[in-house]
């Protein structure tokens, strides 16, 4: 290879670096399994609008948070709920937290002929009763509440089977191997299939569900800028439309 | 801090049924394996072997969508009254079976292939039956395939995880063995327990992988 041909290669090449590195940041993100479906659509307008590109790692809220603990390399986390995002934020590990979504947990069925209401869980006529971890994704312990206020908590605790996160959860009544399961609204609102019942509010409290800057993004502009986005009304307008309640 | 030995219990009941249905399933399948002149011997062999390669997400992927009501193995199991088997003892154990399986078979095949033809040929002229030449000959001989397939079985078992997350749905005394239980210490902070158990794994992993070591020593030297 000639010089010359060496140097138009390294200029290239050069070149490719560097428009990269400033046209098209990366962010990496940390995401709530709930939160799978709506993400997807919000980080795709997100890079198109910006033309920055998105990393995502989804996972139930209590391991993505051991994760971060753990020097894993998130910028932003969103989280299932309040308490984790306001724990780092305490600890000096995060700031700029908001609301960007209000989860609504519901009890879902695959089964065309089912009629799911309160009287389900009442008669106990299923199989099993799906839910996530309650220790590690709020959704379990949105469940575990509505449960207990009814009363039901130790009456049909054999019935439970538990999810690694709510993804998993979902998982289990997908394939029907459980025939109920507590499951995030957000999970069933455009295709689900078969039947649910909407949790009244007074059953849980609200899953407020928190962003965080993590302090491995504070210098990264594109992070600050997807949290901008998140913000926005654009981004609210897609949680919206998975189910969940914006403020 | 508060020890949980459930799982401990529920791991070692789990390994032990595995090894003992993969011994009873997995010597015909052996023994077939190192005598048949079949020319699709060796696809069934693979078939044997795939779970060495295959990730266990995605055996965990469609043992749930096989136990499920819809699946095959869960429409047998229906009919026969028994429910469906994910997030039951009974489900872990076909799990883990098919995920031991060359864990088990490969030792013995071995052991059948390197006795030869010989022993059974003489046998066969002393007038011992099929059955007798089988059970009082060649089971015998491959002792050291034997030891070496229970222990690895057994051991591959407790060492178990992807399968088990994914159509166990973590139930206390049912399904939450013991890799499951560190993995849960962990995600939720309890480290103390974690290292307890995981430390517990540690040891016993190696006291296993140490006694095959010199079992194999000793076996080699009082065989030949």
């Amino acid at each position: 290879m000639n010089s010359a041909t060496t140097q138009a290669l390294y200029s290239t090449l050069f070149g490719l670096i560097f428009t990269h590195g400033i046209h098209a940041g990366e962010v990496k993100i940390a995401v709530a399994a709930n939160f799978t479906g709506a993400m997807k659509e919000v980080a795709a307008n997100f890079e198109k609008s910006s033309r920055h590109k998105t990393i995502i790692s989804y996972g139930s809220t209590g391991k993505l948070y051991t994760q971060i603990r753990n020097g894993a390399p998130f910028e932003v986390f969103m989280s299932a709920d309040q308490h984790r995002p306001k724990k780092l934020e305490i600890d000096g590990l995060a700031h700029g937290r908001f609301t960007y979504a209000i989860g609504q947990l519901v009890l879902w069925s695959k089964d065309e002929q089912r009629r799911l209401s309160e009287k389900t869980l009442h008669q106990a006529d299923f199989n099993k009763l799906a839910l996530a971890n309650p220790k590690t994704a709020p959704y379990g312990n949105a469940a575990i509440t509505v449960l207990k206020r009814l009363k039901l908590d130790k009456k049909l605790e054999q019935k439970w089977v538990i999810g690694d996160s709510i993804a998993q959860t979902y998982q289990f009544v997908a394939t029907s191997n459980a025939e109920v399961g507590f499951v995030a609204k957000a999970q069933i609102a455009l295709n689900g299939g078969g039947n649910h019942w909407d949790i009244p509010d007074t059953l849980y409290e609200p899953i407020r569900q928190d962003a965080v800057l993590l302090a491995k993004g504070e210098d990264n502009p594109v992070a600050i800028a997807f949290m901008a986005y998140l913000k926005g009304s654009a981004a609210q307008v897609t949680i919206d439309k998975f189910g969940y309640m914006t403020e | 801090m508060e020890m949980d030995w459930q799982p401990v219990w529920l791991t070692l009941k789990l390994a032990t049924t595995t090894t003992l249905v993969l011994l009873i399933l997995g010597t015909p399948v052996a023994w077939w394996l190192s005598r048949s002149k079949a020319w699709w011997k060796e696809i069934i062999g693979s078939l044997v072997a795939l779970p060495l390669v295959l990730p266990p997400t995605v055996l965990g992927f469609y043992l749930l969508l096989m136990l499920g009501p819809n699946g095959p193995i869960g429409e047998l199991t229906q009919s026969l009254g028994l429910g469906t088997l994910a997030f039951t003892f009974p489900g872990l154990v076909i799990g883990s079976v098919i995920y031991s399986l060359p864990f088990v078979v490969q030792p013995i095949r071995n052991a059948f292939e390197a006795m030869g033809e010989r022993p059974m040929e003489v046998a066969a002229t002393l007038r011992a039956s099929p059955l007798e030449r089988f059970f009082g000959i060649a089971i015998p001989l491959a002792r050291p395939g034997f030891l070496t397939g229970s222990v690895l079985g057994f051991a591959h078992t407790v060492g178990e995880f992807g399968v088990v997350l994914m159509i166990g749905g973590n139930i206390p005394g049912e399904t939450k063995v013991l890799s499951v239980a560190i993995y849960d210490h962990v995600e939720t902070l309890e480290w103390e327990q974690a290292h307890w158990l995981a430390g517990g794994m540690l040891l016993f992993a190696f006291i296993v992988v140490y006694s095959m070591y010199l079992l194999e020593k000793r076996l080699r030297r009082s065989g030949r």
